[in-house]
């Protein structure tokens, strides 16, 4: 057994907190960067070059990208041969959390009952999910998603008969219908298949995945190329002001399912796609 | 792109009807900020007939629930949250005085109408670019429901604050107008 102390998943946390929300993963820059020269439409254009200049502050200041610091989004994987010393993993790591949204002048976003709303005060609980791995390593990405652009997601369960064509057309008319709302160009998580909440969880998931990067079956690869495709042509363009940049990329994660459904879910990530990584 | 337009706050109806639809405007003067809780608080009170805590004439409501300030600084991250969440409040706040809005996103056809009837305007910041945003908030002082938190009703003075004009008084939308230019997808 391996022993990692509670402290040190606490400090990881927070330091992810705080940096995840102050610096843009830099494929994420680089890829704003690349549609600001794309972009035909001017009124895109100057909304691309505050977006950008916004990214640079942030990072100089280290103050947030964007003031809706999220819910904290961890995925955690932890070899079966890790012990927390001192604390409980859920514990050290909902900490970690706390601290790094107080001590980084985040925004607490996060309500303690969802019809009362009463603000919790430091931002949690999180959501958090676990996997067990083989190992002694504690694997833990950290994801603050926002407000605007999760609430623009949809999960659906379809007959397995809708195919491809038809999961693209939903995909499609999905962020057809969010327009400007998720904060355009944005990138989108698709999850298909599982079931009804694996769906949710592994389009979620998707959007972890380096911007720029594609499935590694072929065959899922040339349908994200496709449904990207299809989501520039809507003209939506960035914070839905028009133009030809609407989505920077499209991340697809499959799972297996039930001979007698298609799940289908779409996550929205704004173009403060923030998430980062640590192992322990 | 078309030079920048410079407004002060409160707003006359003359300066909104000025404002055309893809306009790129500076505002100067205080913002009212405002969001989901504040609004249904503020609704609550005009149904009972009762005061508001703000004098809505002329004025602009900004959506916003900024992030908390580092110390040295007036405030943390402020751009603006998604619009159409306040719809249902938007009107009848033209209809008492209030003379513009501040947020993202596209607004619904109840809100449109108001613009319209009452002379005001809707404009858009850019989502997600809080801390662009925050550099032209000069002072932020507390006004009600401080128990909201980031939620809480707060008066902002902005200099040269960058907005653009998505809903203007004569029904025009830059949403709608501006996709078309754009839109290769039936």
């Amino acid at each position: 057994m391996r022993e990692i102390p509670f402290e040190d998943i606490v400090e990881a946390v927070k330091e992810m907190a705080i940096v995840s929300n102050s610096i843009l993963p830099p494929e994420m820059y680089d890829a704003l960067k690349k549609t600001y020269e794309e972009e035909e439409s001017p009124v895109g254009k100057e909304v691309l070059s505050q977006i950008l200049k916004n990214d640079e502050i942030a990072k100089e200041e280290m103050m947030p990208i964007c003031q809706d610091t999220g819910i904290a989004v961890l995925f955690v994987e932890v070899g079966e041969e890790v012990r927390v010393k001192g604390g409980s993993l859920k514990d050290a790591l909902t900490e970690g959390v706390r601290r790094g949204y107080i001590d980084g002048y985040l925004r607490k976003s996060v309500v303690k009952d969802p019809l009362r709303r009463v603000n919790t005060g430091d931002n949690t609980p999180a959501i958090i999910h676990f996997d067990i791995v083989p190992g002694d390593r504690l694997k833990i990405r950290f994801a603050p998603k926002g407000g605007g652009s999760e609430n623009m997601s949809v999960a659906r369960l379809f007959a397995p008969a809708i195919g491809r064509e038809g999961i693209i057309d939903f995909v499609v008319d999905t962020v057809d219908k969010a327009g400007g709302n998720p904060c355009p160009p944005i990138v989108i998580g698709v999850g298909i298949g599982g079931n009804f909440e694996m769906s949710a969880i592994i389009a979620k998931k998707a959007l972890l995945r380096k911007v720029g990067e594609r499935h590694p079956d072929p065959y899922y690869a040339e349908m994200e190329e496709e449904i990207l495709r299809r989501v520039n042509e809507l003209g939506i363009g960035p914070m839905g002001l028009g133009g030809r940049i609407t989505a920077l990329d499209v991340h697809i994660e499959t799972y297996p399912c039930h001979i007698a459904s298609l799940p289908v879910a779409v996550n929205i990530q704004c173009h403060a796609n923030r998430h980062m990584e640590r192992e322990l | 792109m078309s030079d920048y337009k410079r407004i002060k706050t409160p707003l006359t109806d003359e300066v909104v009807l000025d404002l055309r639809v893809g306009d790129r405007v500076l505002i100067t003067g205080y913002l009212y900020t405002a969001r989901d809780s504040a609004h249904k608080r503020l609704f609550e009170l005009i149904e009972k007939g009762e005061p508001l805590p703000i004098d809505i004439q002329g004025q602009i409501i900004y959506y916003v629930g900024p992030a908390p300030a580092k110390p040295g600084h007036v405030i943390g991250s402020a751009g603006p949250t998604t619009s159409y969440r306040m719809d249902k409040y938007t009107p009848k706040l033209h209809e008492l005085g209030l003379k513009g809005s501040i947020g993202k996103g596209q607004r619904g056809p109840e809100v449109r109408e108001a613009l319209k009837k009452y002379k005001a305007v809707y404009f858009v910041a850019v989502g997600g670019a809080g801390a662009l945003l925050a550099r032209s908030i000069k002072s932020v002082e507390p006004v009600a429901y401080e128990d909201l938190g980031p939620e809480s009703i707060k008066r902002l003075y902005v200099e040269e604050f960058p907005v653009i004009v998505a809903n203007d008084a004569h029904g025009g939308d830059i949403f709608e107008e501006e996709k078309k230019k754009y839109r290769k997808a039936k």
